[in-house]
């Protein structure tokens, strides 16, 4: 079967691909595009350690298909930091240590950024629900929780 | 609580050395990296429970474009059975049966061949095409269809009583004598329990890459909780060298004991060797669920009995542990631990081994010590009810001190048990007043911890920074703890401290990351380690001013001169010393190599309250403290992170996680949706109270933390539930559908009202 040609937008950088017509859009990011940051914990949607985001919607990159990217803009881990710059999430969770193992962390970060872009205010209860698809079995989420809270304070001050 | 002590940086929550590279998607995990030319490699796995092979053709599977090897038990070193071959707590006569059935399939999803093919999807294809003459047998799962007269007997070869059993083997620890105990006694509380089967829930599946010149030298990237393990376990089953293999440690997502055997690197070793190919192997959720881990299911009966006045004075503890396909479930954690933390005259506690026709098990977070402590935790909780004592009262009347012999052997050395009860007693949780349906419960738990061999080697750089390697992977934040210590004792920032996981041909051999050893093991050699470079520097500043060696002394990261030279010279520092290490005796660096010694056991006592969902049977646990001796937290974040990660796997273990079978035997859940664990919408805040009782034969006082906060979770939650409900449970998961039951009897509604 002929690979697919898929044209569209990752970190802001135009980008280009060739995939098979059922490769998922994590399969695509892990292989020909080199974006190891995304994991695969479960294949399912089940974990959100794959999470992106697709014209600012956040999504398990497991449960689209490569195809479906053409044309989209794709935000991933690794175009969170700016350069040496990182984001004020990532500063937080080294600072307050919101990870153990790591695994999780890319997708925590994305699903962390993408509701701090919805919501400058989140209570503990929306961020606990809005994180209830990304799991992490190191931390208990506590670290977590309270670094997303703290980077909200900081960006509401700062704002 | 932040412990704040006269230390620059012990006890301060530095950045961890590998936290960028995890926030920015650096950090190279173990099915992140690739080769050249590098192929893919598939497992056929049993569909069946049990079921001897009579054959297996690959013929067509090697026949199929793409395929580059095919590799079954013919493949892999066979360790007759007769004769046990030890690798630390694994036999490798099971080992390699594990990894590849040999005389039988033994579990749904047990490998029978493997394949390496060009592609993932041809791999997969190709093993649908090997036809394997399978002679399907009786099986059993659980323990009591197991322990029938009539049981299918797994292992031919295995004989209890002396007649064929499936159970592997009997472990006790005995103190004094139960019988004269039990006849002093004026109460007694007997009750049994069940748990069920739980996975480590690791979210990085277990992955590996492997490269094998046709002179059989052998690179493998793979993730796990040791090195050293893989390169050993792998040329055992490979027959390869061990210096021909150099086992390279990726950045392992998650293990909690899960990682501390091989499934797939002997396998991609072979099919590597065969197809002259590196060979990668990832494995599916799916395959990790009914393939790896999980821990034990159990049953267990525990009898205390007490004096009107609460003191305890025997103990019976009996505890059955599912071991899997092969002989070794953690009885030893089980009988050891579960009456440690108390002063009891007369102990016994028997652990059985019982082998069935699911999954082997592999550690867990203090393998065992949850299980036992699950049954002897809520046992104590109706003796204090029964006397009319407060649960922390109780456990403050009989709790193990220093001087105490544990009926496991060791006589405690100045412990924190005490502490940490008094801490729970003290807290403003233990006060604090309950709405309805809710309920508080207390518990404890002891765990050995472990020290063992560790490496590791210090050098200075030639711009006078510092690299520190040390031989176990980092799960919890080792490498954060060891960049303070190391920092500490040369007195220079921590960020100028760099600390990497070396892989076996770069590190002396050091043990698994596990039994929460590493950081007491891995700082003891790098201390020892940065003394001798201290002692190198102060010889060179020394000669360098041509005074003698003992007339300086480190401090603050320079060498200075005391008396009589105090004050002669300016001080010379790091950097200036490693500037001129050429010309004074070369380069600076040192490495010690030790099986250390003296790793004390951890107490907890925790602190659980939690809320009913009288409609729909669901336990919410609302507010959580773990109070635990930990030596000393070198870093306390990382330190909390252990008593939070543990608490929440436990939360998971007591009210919804549980491997399900179906009517074929095969686990009918082996995904993160049915198989739930606590995501973030399910915990509360995890409160942390750090008791620091540090460890007089440590030289930063470190004891181990990551095991103990699992084991008193259980047994806390179902003592808050009774507390809630007025109804105790005796069996894990309290799921929704059990606890729903319970609410919907009418003397529960009765009593709710």
């Amino acid at each position: 079967m002929a690979k697919v040609h898929v044209t569209t937008t990752i970190n802001g950088e135009p980008s280009e691909f060739l995939c098979e017509p059922n490769d998922t859009m994590l399969d695509a990011l892990r292989g020909p595009l080199g974006l190891t940051g995304s994991k695969e914990g479960c294949a399912s949607g089940d974990c959100g350690a794959c999470s992106i985001t697709v014209d600012d919607n956040l999504v398990c990159s497991c449960l689209m298909l490569a195809v479906e990217s053409e044309g989209h803009q794709l935000s991933t881990i690794e175009g969170m930091a700016k350069g040496d710059r990182l984001h004020p999430l990532q500063q937080k969770f080294l600072e307050m240590a919101a990870l153990q193992c790591g695994i999780c962390t890319s997708g925590m970060l994305v699903a962390s950024d993408a509701l701090l872009k919805r919501n400058q205010n989140p209570s503990e209860e929306e961020v606990r629900f809005w994180l209830a698809g990304n799991l992490c079995r190191c931390t208990g989420y506590d670290k977590i929780v309270r670094a997303v809270m703290e980077t909200a304070a900081d960006m509401r001050a700062t704002n | 609580m932040n412990i704040v002590t006269d230390n620059k940086w012990i006890g301060q929550r530095t950045i961890r050395p590998d936290g960028v590279d995890k926030v920015t998607g650096r950090a190279a995990f173990a099915a992140d990296t690739n080769m050249p030319g590098m192929i893919w490699g598939k497992v056929l796995r049993s569909p069946h429970p049990h079921a001897r092979i009579k054959g297996i053709d690959t013929s067509k599977a090697e026949a199929l474009p793409g395929v580059k090897a095919v590799v079954t038990a013919r493949d892999i070193v066979d360790f007759p059975l007769d004769k046990s071959v030890m690798l630390g707590i694994q036999d490798m006569r099971w080992m390699c049966r594990n990894v590849m059935a040999r005389e039988k399939a033994l579990f749904p999803g047990h490998p029978v061949a493997a394949v390496a093919a060009t592609s993932e999807a041809i791999a997969a294809q190709a093993c649908e095409l090997i036809e394997v003459d399978y002679e399907v047998l009786p099986w059993s799962i659980e323990i009591d269809d197991a322990l029938k007269s009539d049981a299918p007997i797994l292992h031919d070869f295995m004989k209890f009583e002396g007649k064929p059993s499936n159970i592997a083997g009997r472990l006790e620890v005995k103190k004094g004598d139960i019988t004269a105990g039990f006849e002093a006694a004026e109460i007694v509380v007997e009750r049994s329990f069940t748990t069920r089967p739980v996975h480590q829930g690791y979210i990085e599946p277990h992955a590996c890459l492997i490269s094998v010149g046709a002179d059989n030298k052998t690179t493998i990237w793979s993730s796990s909780q040791g090195q050293f393990m893989v390169r050993a376990m792998t040329a055992y089953l490979t027959g390869i060298p061990q210096s021909d293999i150099r086992a390279i440690p990726a950045e392992i997502g998650g293990g909690f004991g899960g990682k501390t055997i091989v499934y797939l690197e002997p396998l991609a070793t072979m099919l590597a060797k065969k197809s002259g190919r590196p060979v990668k192997m990832v494995m599916t959720r799916e395959e990790v669920m009914r393939a790896t881990g999980p821990t034990s299911g159990s049953k267990s009966t525990v009898k205390i009995g007490a004096k009107k006045d609460g003191t305890i004075v025997a103990a019976h503890g009996i505890y059955y542990l599912q071991a899997g396909a092969f002989p070794g479930s953690p009885i030893r954690g089980a009988v050891g631990c579960s009456f440690a933390p108390y002063e009891i005259p007369h102990v016994l506690s028997e652990g059985f081994d019982v082998v069935s026709n699911r999954s082997k098990v592999a550690a867990y977070r203090a393998p065992g010590a949850p299980i036992g402590a699950y049954a002897v935790e809520c046992v104590l909780d109706e003796l204090a009810e029964a006397l009319k004592m407060d649960p922390l009262e109780l456990r403050l009347k009989n709790a193990a001190k220093e001087g105490t012999k544990a009926a496991h052997g060791p006589v405690y050395p100045r412990i924190g048990y005490i502490e940490t009860l008094e801490a729970a007693k003290g807290s403003d949780h233990y006060k604090a007043p309950l709405g309805k349906l809710q309920g508080r419960g207390v518990a404890s738990g002891f765990w050995f911890n472990a020290g063992g061999e560790s490496s590791a080697q210090v050098n200075i750089t030639e711009d006078g920074n510092v690299v520190v390697t040390t031989g176990h992977p980092d799960i919890g934040g080792s490498r954060a703890g060891i960049a303070n210590i190391c920092a500490e004792l040369l007195g220079i920032d921590y960020r100028r401290v760099s600390v990497l996981i070396g892989d076996t041909a770069t590190i002396g051999f050091s043990n698994l990351t596990g039994g929460s050893r590493v950081l007491f093991a891995s700082s003891i050699v790098a201390t020892q380690s940065v003394e001798k470079v201290i002692q190198t520097l102060r010889e060179r500043a020394a000669k360098i001013w041509e005074i003698d060696p003992e007339a300086v002394k480190w401090d603050q990261g320079a060498a200075h001169p005391v008396s009589p030279n105090a004050g002669q010279f300016p001080p010379l520092t790091l950097a200036e010393l490693a500037e001129k290490a050429p010309s004074m005796g070369g380069p600076i660096g040192a490495g010690v190599q030790l099986n250390t010694q003296g790793a004390d056991g951890g107490f907890g006592t925790h602190i659980a309250d939690v809320e009913v969902d009288a409609d729909l049977g669901i336990v919410r646990v609302i507010r959580y403290t773990a109070i635990q001796d930990v030596g000393r937290a070198i870093h306390p974040a990382y330190v909390e992170g252990q008593l939070q990660g543990g608490v929440s796997q436990g939360i998971g273990w007591a009210l919804n996680e549980e491997y399900i079978y179906n009517k074929q035997g095969k686990v009918d859940n082996p995904g993160f949706l049915d198989y739930r664990m606590p995501v973030c919408s399910d915990l509360p805040m995890i409160d942390c109270i750090m008791v620091e009782v540090p460890n007089p034969k440590h030289p930063q006082g470190v004891k181990g933390v990551g095991e103990v906060p699992l084991i008193p979770v259980m047994s806390a939650i179902s003592n808050a539930i009774y507390n809630a409900l007025g109804k105790r449970f005796y069996s894990l998961p309290m799921s929704p559908p059990k606890v729903l039951e319970v609410i919907d009897a009418p003397e529960t509604r009765q009593a709710a009202e």
